[in-house]
């Protein structure tokens, strides 16, 4: 773990919460963070190895950050419970469509792209 | 001994050891059985270990809160994480330089069919405000969703499994579904399952092979941009 790039990710969060209220832009703020570093890296040119070291730290684990807020579904049984069915249709129903739609679309653009240089 | 124990206990509920050694200790045991499985995507670690502490929350009568004063810490790591996703996007470049203006297209549109159907669908069947909010960001991987609705006024917990219901209908379901609909470019076939089911497609989808996984990859990170722009717009134009 290299400390200089752990305090990089902290910074680019700070930078993107800081921007996200001075400006008032409805992103969050660690997304605009993740824009900053993106820029940083294209500008760089690449990704330096201390920074690839922490970042598969982070998330080689990623799944035991969803924990703590996940749990918090236990306050919102009674949500769930009275409410399953429209969650769980939209769910299916939209990540059935979402899945045909993109792929559909990817296909088509691909293909159409690929004929054009041919 | 009773006794002893119970006041062992009243100390460790109060501090905030027992949240956060709880919350590695249930990470790991999940880890470990999803191993043992072959990865099978039923047994997803975080619903796993998210059911083990909920249970023993409630069985020893404890509230999430107290829980939470001990597993923020790793909660807090959420951000840092969302900043470090732009690492593995930088490393999709060549494939984003190659068709960037076909990979965007695909994923605004994308971005705009998840979550406005998805509110559609819980709207048509009565669901609640708070619901809607909290199924907005449903296709978008758990650190920028539970952020988006953070910020619109869901709730995030709420968002986590409907994040993780979408993720896991996707792994078992998408290549199923493409295979109906005639889809087969494996650039289309990662896409769509990077789109529609976040990080826990792209598992699947890198089990294709590697140009379906390098382009589910890829719309996880800008999946989550999109939405984080729409999604605000969105709930301004319902409410």
């Amino acid at each position: 773990m290299n400390l200089s790039y752990i305090t990089l990710l902290l910074l680019c969060q700070l930078a993107g919460e800081v921007i996200v209220r001075l400006v008032g832009l409805p992103l969050p703020g660690p997304v605009l963070g993740m824009m900053l570093l993106f820029l940083g890296l294209v500008i760089h040119g690449r990704v330096p190895n201390g920074l690839d070291g922490v970042v598969k730290g982070i998330l080689g684990n990623f799944a035991l950050l969803f924990i703590p807020a996940s749990v918090g579904v236990m306050v919102h049984l009674n949500t769930l419970a009275t409410e399953w069915l429209p969650i769980a249709a939209a769910v299916l129903i939209s990540t059935f469509c979402t899945i045909v739609f993109t792929g559909r679309l990817m296909q088509h653009l691909t293909r159409s792209e690929g004929e054009d240089k041919s | 001994m009773t006794g002893e124990l119970q006041s062992i206990w009243v100390y460790l509920a109060a501090s905030p050891l027992l949240g956060l050694t709880s919350t590695l200790v249930a990470y790991q045991g999940a880890m470990w059985l999803f191993e043992r499985s072959g990865r099978s995507p039923l047994l997803n670690p975080i619903v796993v270990s998210v059911t083990a502490i909920a249970g023993f929350l409630m069985a020893t009568g404890t509230e999430y809160r107290t829980y939470f004063d001990g597993a923020q810490f790793v909660h807090f790591l959420l951000g840092p994480a969302t900043v470090a996703l732009a690492v593995p996007l930088y490393r999709q470049m060549p494939v984003l330089r190659r068709a960037w203006p076909v990979i965007v297209l695909t994923i605004v549109l994308g971005a705009v069919m998840a979550a406005v159907s998805a509110v559609a669908v819980g709207w048509s069947l009565g669901g609640s405000e708070k619901v809607l909010m909290s199924l907005s960001a449903k296709s978008v991987t758990m650190p920028i969703a539970m952020g988006i609705t953070e910020r619109v006024g869901g709730i995030p917990s709420l968002t986590a499994v409907m994040v993780m219901l979408t993720g896991i209908f996707g792994a078992t379901c998408g290549a199923w579904i493409l295979d109906k609909t005639g889809v087969r470019h494996p650039a289309a076939r990662g896409l769509a399952l990077g789109i529609a089911s976040h990080g826990i497609g792209t598992v699947r989808a890198l089990q294709m092979g590697e140009m379906a996984g390098a382009f589910a990859g890829l719309a996880i990170g800008l999946t989550g941009i999109a939405t984080a722009f729409l999604v605000p717009v969105l709930v301004l134009w319902v409410k």
